[in-house]
């Protein structure tokens, strides 16, 4: 076979159709800019946000009718998708970094030793000082109580789940954990209010604050044990049968063992879920500038609800603060986000591959 | 929580007397025994915290809405604390469906776009870390976007609205007269950006799992990208990408201290989304509840009560449409 001639344009039969030169998609996109400027001069538009949409719009229409009279009509839906996509990333990603980079920015103004390690206690809210310390304790104690209490009731439901659920209790059990997954927080902080503070006369503490927090967790517990358990490879569980060890020990000594580490991951995920939620807090633990280390008895701070009062306070010291605790937030939960990660990567369930 | 001790722990029936002599027999039969009944109650505690859940908001938003002496469905304003009280969700409604509406008009395309972006037009190697930094962003707390949402968004908004004026005034959704955007609007742009990682998981994770086989099938019958992705990738991943969306919609319509950070809240319907003013049932509750006396939160449990129901049945449609396909669920996400 001889090399294929050179295509003519327009020859329904030609195996190489015309392609624009690679450089084309940066030409356009220069060209683009260049409009989008001469029009904003032009116009007098002083947003560059309305430069930068400008020239976006450009660039995508001048690239597929260029595209077009060039390479077909096929091609140039392809480079607009291309283009629509690329450009949904990017847009995307503005407002994502900017919250990261906002946050640090202002963050790290008040964050230190000091703001670590003292209360909001006698600090006037339009006073520099102040620090996170009791939110802090609080949030820890709580968060540590609704662990205590949703991860039983979670690991349980999911080893019954998988290793025992038949018939319509269990479909039942399946559907509506994954409706409680989208509970509202503020709905559960309401349910909590209505039963352990207006029915049973307890008043605002930290625990009730984790009894609405527990009811969060615990479906993000079920699913993640589910899954992890369901990985389990079926021959480990027979070959212990085998050997006469009875269901109950089988799943205690074999079954968790093998998927304790993606059963630990999901539990911190759901933790870290949990420690960033405010609306249930705001009705149930109130908030209190001073250090309250006992959860059980009076209103305790936590994190979120101390960035929620500092923005409300609606002065330049108490945003200070605010960003410092959103920071210290985000740390805190990434840091759980990743030691999660961590953990699912080396403790993996070994599949029987 | 005493209700859920007695359930978790159903003594189990005494072991009948053995059949055969072997002792050891019936203490594996009693553990068994034991622990499938905790983790069967603990199954059913589940069921239970629902069910209470359901009934205890029920009962006092029935306490609230014997008294209350507006219309609850059609009343604008929220006066609870009233003699007599008057109270309606008209404008909470009206205000959380049209936030949560921009929240999905905005998100869903951009959402199905990055997931697409990662999975089939990223570089290689940048696409694993990308969907890594999607997942730890949906992990931010919602306070967080709260603040940056107040602090930073609001201000820079108000160019964009300016514009939007200018072009689209006319159709008096767009009019802005200026002044702080702490609107609708932004409440939804706001709650766009927290569902997006949440919508681009699950559908990442869908596109993904798209066979190859037919990927390739169509690439070989000289299809470009964009054809392969209409033709194979989207019509497998439609489903789950339709409840991705609700479950971001459940977030949306449930979310409270975005919007309550954002939210200039009154008792005014209006369709000019940009102006500020209008309220959502979760932002309402977060606001009114520390002037709120006993009855002032049976009212707002009542509102909470349809917030409740509502997300129930979005979500639960949500579950629907996965259940058709079973091997991915975003419950995980």
């Amino acid at each position: 076979m001889s090399a294929p001639p050179v295509a003519d344009r327009g020859d329904a039969f030609a195996i190489h159709q015309p392609r624009l030169p690679r450089w084309a998609p940066a030409g356009v996109a220069v060209a683009a800019a260049a409009a989008a400027v001469a029009v904003g001069l032009g116009a007098g538009l002083a947003s560059r946000v309305q430069w930068g949409l400008i020239a976006a719009v450009l660039f995508v229409a001048g690239l597929y009718a260029v595209s077009a009279r060039a390479e077909g009509a096929r091609k140039a839906k392809d480079r607009l998708a291309t283009s629509l996509v690329w450009g949904a990333f990017l847009l995307a990603v503005i407002p994502l970094a900017s919250l990261v980079w906002e946050t640090v920015r202002q963050g790290v103004k008040v964050l230190d030793g000091y703001f670590l390690t003292h209360s909001m206690n006698g600090v006037v809210a339009i006073a520099p000082g102040g620090g996170i310390y009791h939110a802090l304790l609080g949030t820890i104690e709580q968060v540590a109580l609704a662990t205590v209490i949703a991860t039983p009731i979670g690991l349980l439901t999911g080893v019954y789940l998988v290793e025992y659920g038949r018939g319509r209790l269990a479909k039942a059990v399946t559907f509506f954990v994954d409706v409680m997954t989208g509970i509202p927080s503020i709905v559960a902080g309401l349910f909590v209010l209505s039963v352990w503070i207006m029915g049973l006369g307890f008043g605002y503490s930290g625990l009730a604050g984790s009894f609405a927090l527990a009811i969060l967790m615990m479906p993000i517990v079920v699913r993640s044990t589910e899954e992890m358990l369901k990985l389990v490879p079926n021959e480990l569980r027979e070959a212990s049968y085998a050997l006469g060890v009875p269901k109950w020990k089988t799943i205690l000594q074999v079954v968790l063992p093998t998927s304790i580490g993606g059963i630990t991951t999901g539990v911190m995920l759901a933790v870290a879920r949990i420690t960033g939620e405010t609306a249930p807090l705001l009705l149930l633990v109130f908030g209190n500038p001073a250090i309250n280390d006992n959860p059980f008895e009076g209103a305790q701070a936590s994190l979120p609800l101390y960035i929620y009062e500092q923005w409300a306070n609606g002065n330049n010291a108490s945003y200070d603060r605010a960003w410092a605790a959103a920071l210290v937030l985000i740390v805190f939960v990434m840091l759980l986000n990743l030691l999660a990660r961590l953990i699912a990567r080396f403790k993996a369930p070994k599949t029987g591959r | 929580m005493s209700t859920d001790t007695d359930i978790r722990t159903p003594a189990p029936p005494p072991p009948e007397a053995p059949r055969e002599p072997g002792r050891r027999r019936s203490a594996t039969r009693l553990g068994d025994r034991v622990f499938a009944g905790l983790s069967k109650g603990s199954g059913i505690t589940l069921l239970v915290i629902m069910g209470a859940i359901a009934a205890f908001l029920a009962y006092r938003a029935a306490l609230a809405l014997s008294k209350n002496e507006g219309n609850f469905l059609t009343t604008f304003e929220w006066n609870a604390n009233a003699q007599p009280p008057v109270f309606g969700i008209a404008v909470l409604a009206f205000g959380t469906v049209v936030s949560s509406v921009i929240a999905m008009v905005i998100a869903v395309p951009i959402a199905v776009g990055i997931a697409l972006f990662i999975t089939h037009y990223a570089p290689r190697r940048l696409a694993a870390p990308l969907a890594y930094v999607i997942d730890l962003l949906a992990a931010v707390p919602s306070i967080v976007y709260g603040l940056w949402g107040a602090l930073f968004l609001v201000p820079h908004l108000v160019g964009p609205y300016e514009w939007l004026d200018d072009l689209l005034g006319w159709t008096v959704v767009f009019s802005y007269d200026g002044g702080a955007p702490r609107s609708l609007m932004t409440a939804g742009i706001l709650l766009a950006i927290m569902i997006l990682p949440i919508i681009t998981n699950v559908s990442r994770e869908v596109f993904r799992q798209s066979p190859q086989t037919h990927q390739e099938a169509a690439l070989a019958l000289g299809a470009t990208r964009w054809e392969v992705i209409r033709t194979t990738v989207l019509p497998f991943g439609r489903s789950g990408v339709i409840s991705a969306s609700m479950l971001g919609l459940g977030r949306a319509l449930g979310e409270t201290m975005a919007v309550a950070t954002v939210l200039s809240p009154s008792a005014i319907l209006s369709a000019k989304v940009l102006e500020p003013g209008g309220g959502t049932f979760a932002q309402n509750i977060a606001s009114a509840f520390k002037e709120a006396g006993e009855f002032g939160r049976d009212a707002l449990i009542a509102s909470g009560l349809v917030l409740f129901v509502i997300t129930l049945l979005v979500n639960g449609a949500a579950r629907l449409i996965i259940a058709r396909r079973k091997e991915y669920s975003g419950a995980n996400a």
